[in-house]
């Protein structure tokens, strides 16, 4: 599979998508809705639940199965009041000392004049600064597309996991294409140069963990290594003291890019 | 009934608008590097006059696009500013096609190693540190060497307690280094909140244009942020969002006056005035002040 191939895999349809995660991994799972300032984003799926007997707050983008709920769910692509809903929820999560668990899953923040007026740009930084501060474990997991900065505005965390065909890019491989060759058909060389494979993305330093992904759309085994492995992880980090959980969170960004 | 002329309604060519903004002649007498002409007014403007005038159209307002050694030389006291990490240079780090290339004629166009010149400086005889983005160098766009530049600059003025100055202009993350510029975002951001959970002032001027991950991350963090007249400012450009909602924008949207209407901007300030509000501001925030 080259880059592109794994693209058009992590958009397929019928993949599992954020609500999936939710339902095979925790339990005793309440959404929580609205930002307390505009409404509620239907892109952004937030809650508390149990993973094994830890209460932990969840967070995906939520793309949708079929066309009715594509729909609703705006294909995966937040407003600035998703973003601010899931900082809200991290929030609560800090101030109750639960870990924070992210699904990402979306082609990009939305483009349009709602989003532009109520500040998407503004609504993503401030979850970036917030996020690297915040007191308890956070672990984003990439279970499909991971489109720029609609997808890091869920993604400053200790550890960042992607799924075996997940892909995680500054740009859309037909952006990457329109801009470079003046030609949006050249999308497979695009996602090439782009370097947004799982495997790619760790070997640059940017990711944690492959998952890797059993033929089909048949996620039991990855629920379940999730779980398990979500769970130590996490383990693990609340073990730290919180300065050490931060400056390492810190770190893990700061070192990317570093030039003498 | 007379004879109507054939082209009545036809638009008479105007000879300034096919003119290149900043380097053809408006006139025959005068030499070409003496005189530009406005790229929103179209008035002829002597050089020396928009030097003095800080590039802004004396005519219409209009503010001409400057480099970033320009502005320092306009906003910080003269001598003060003293660059740190000059010779930073990005490298093509993922071997993305036409990268090297592309690179050294942004260096030739804009005689700087890369799309921000950062320092510590004094503005009205207070100090501060200072980064201000190159628009002449890929478009201010974000990549690596910006990100990490900008980070030791905030992580100085943390270690030293100094308040931060930042001009953005910026077409977003460069693309050209694929993540690696995308997590440059995370990276100035998480610099900028130790900054300010240390309890130092950071001041944001957005400038014509800034939009993408640069909007998305510093330069969207400011305690304090200012616009100048009419710059583009965004998350996503305007064409993409034309051609994703199908649909023309309206007028002035994305602008700085329409973000300062949006509740996103503190003041619109001239560039004129850039100086002297940046005074005071840095005045009211002195330990001294308190």
């Amino acid at each position: 599979m080259d880059a592109f191939d794994r693209v058009i895999a992590a958009r397929a349809k019928g993949r599992p998508t954020g609500m999936s995660f939710i339902s095979n991994i925790f339990t005793d799972f309440l959404e929580m809705h609205g930002d307390r300032r505009f409404g509620d984003d239907k892109a952004v799926v937030a809650g508390i639940a149990r993973l094994k007997e830890m209460p932990v707050t969840v967070i995906a983008l939520e793309r949708g199965g079929d066309t009715k709920e594509k729909i609703f769910r705006n294909f995966g692509m937040a407003h600035p009041e998703g973003y601010r809903k899931a900082l809200r929820q991290m929030k609560l999560a800090e101030k109750f000392g639960r870990p924070v668990i992210c699904f990402v899953d979306t082609s990009g923040a939305y483009c349009g004049i709602g989003a532009e007026e109520r500040g998407q740009g503004q609504a993503i930084a401030e979850n970036l600064m917030e996020m690297m501060t915040l007191k308890v474990p956070v672990i984003s997991v990439f279970i499909g597309e991971g489109g720029s900065g609609g997808a890091l505005g869920l993604a400053v965390a200790d550890e960042v996991w992607m799924l075996e065909n997940a892909v995680y890019s500054v740009i859309s491989p037909e952006g990457c294409a329109s801009i470079l060759w003046k030609d949006s058909s050249k999308v497979r060389e695009a996602a090439n140069c782009l370097k947004l494979t799982a495997q790619d993305l760790f070997s640059l330093g940017v990711i944690e963990r492959i998952l890797e992904e059993p033929d089909g759309n048949n996620f039991e085994t990855i629920y379940e290594t999730l779980k398990t492995e979500l769970y130590a992880k996490i383990t693990e980090n609340q073990k730290l003291p919180v300065q050490e959980l931060l400056d390492r969170r810190y770190n893990r960004f700061r070192k990317i890019g570093v030039v003498k | 009934m007379g004879m109507l002329p054939k082209n009545l309604f036809k638009k008479p060519n105007n000879p300034l608008e096919t003119y290149d903004k900043y380097n053809k002649s408006a006139s025959p007498d005068i030499p070409s590097e003496m005189c530009v002409s406005c790229p929103n007014c179209h008035a002829v403007l002597l050089s020396s006059d928009l030097d003095e005038a800080c590039h802004v159209c004396p005519k219409c307002g209009h503010h001409f696009r400057i480099n970033a050694r320009q502005r320092i030389s306009m906003i910080a006291d003269d001598g003060s500013f003293e660059e740190m990490d000059a010779s930073m240079r990005s490298r093509n780090m993922i071997d993305f096609p036409n990268y090297d290339k592309k690179l050294k004629h942004a260096y030739l166009e804009s005689s700087s190693r890369d799309a921000v010149v950062c320092g510590t400086a004094k503005i009205g005889g207070f100090p501060c540190a200072l980064f201000v983005m190159e628009p002449y160098f890929m478009m201010g766009s974000m990549g690596t060497v910006v990100g990490e530049k900008i980070t030791r600059l905030i992580e100085y003025a943390t270690e030293h307690s100094l308040p931060v100055v930042g001009y953005t202009v910026s077409g977003g993350a460069r693309m050209q280094e694929g993540i690696l510029s995308l997590m440059q975002m995370a990276k100035t951001s998480g610099a900028v909140k130790r900054h300010s959970d240390a309890g130092l002032l950071y001041v944001v001027v957005l400038t014509d244009p800034t939009t993408g991950g640069v909007t998305a991350s510093f330069a969207m963090d400011g305690d304090v942020t200012l616009a100048e007249p009419n710059a583009l400012i965004g998350f996503a450009g305007p064409r993409v969002i034309e051609q994703t909602i199908r649909q023309k924008l309206p007028s002035g949207f994305q602008r700085a006056e329409f973000l300062y209407e949006k509740g996103f901007v503190d003041a619109v300030v001239p560039r004129g005035q850039q100086k002297a509000y940046l005074t005071t501001l840095l005045s009211l925030h002195t330990k001294e002040a308190l």
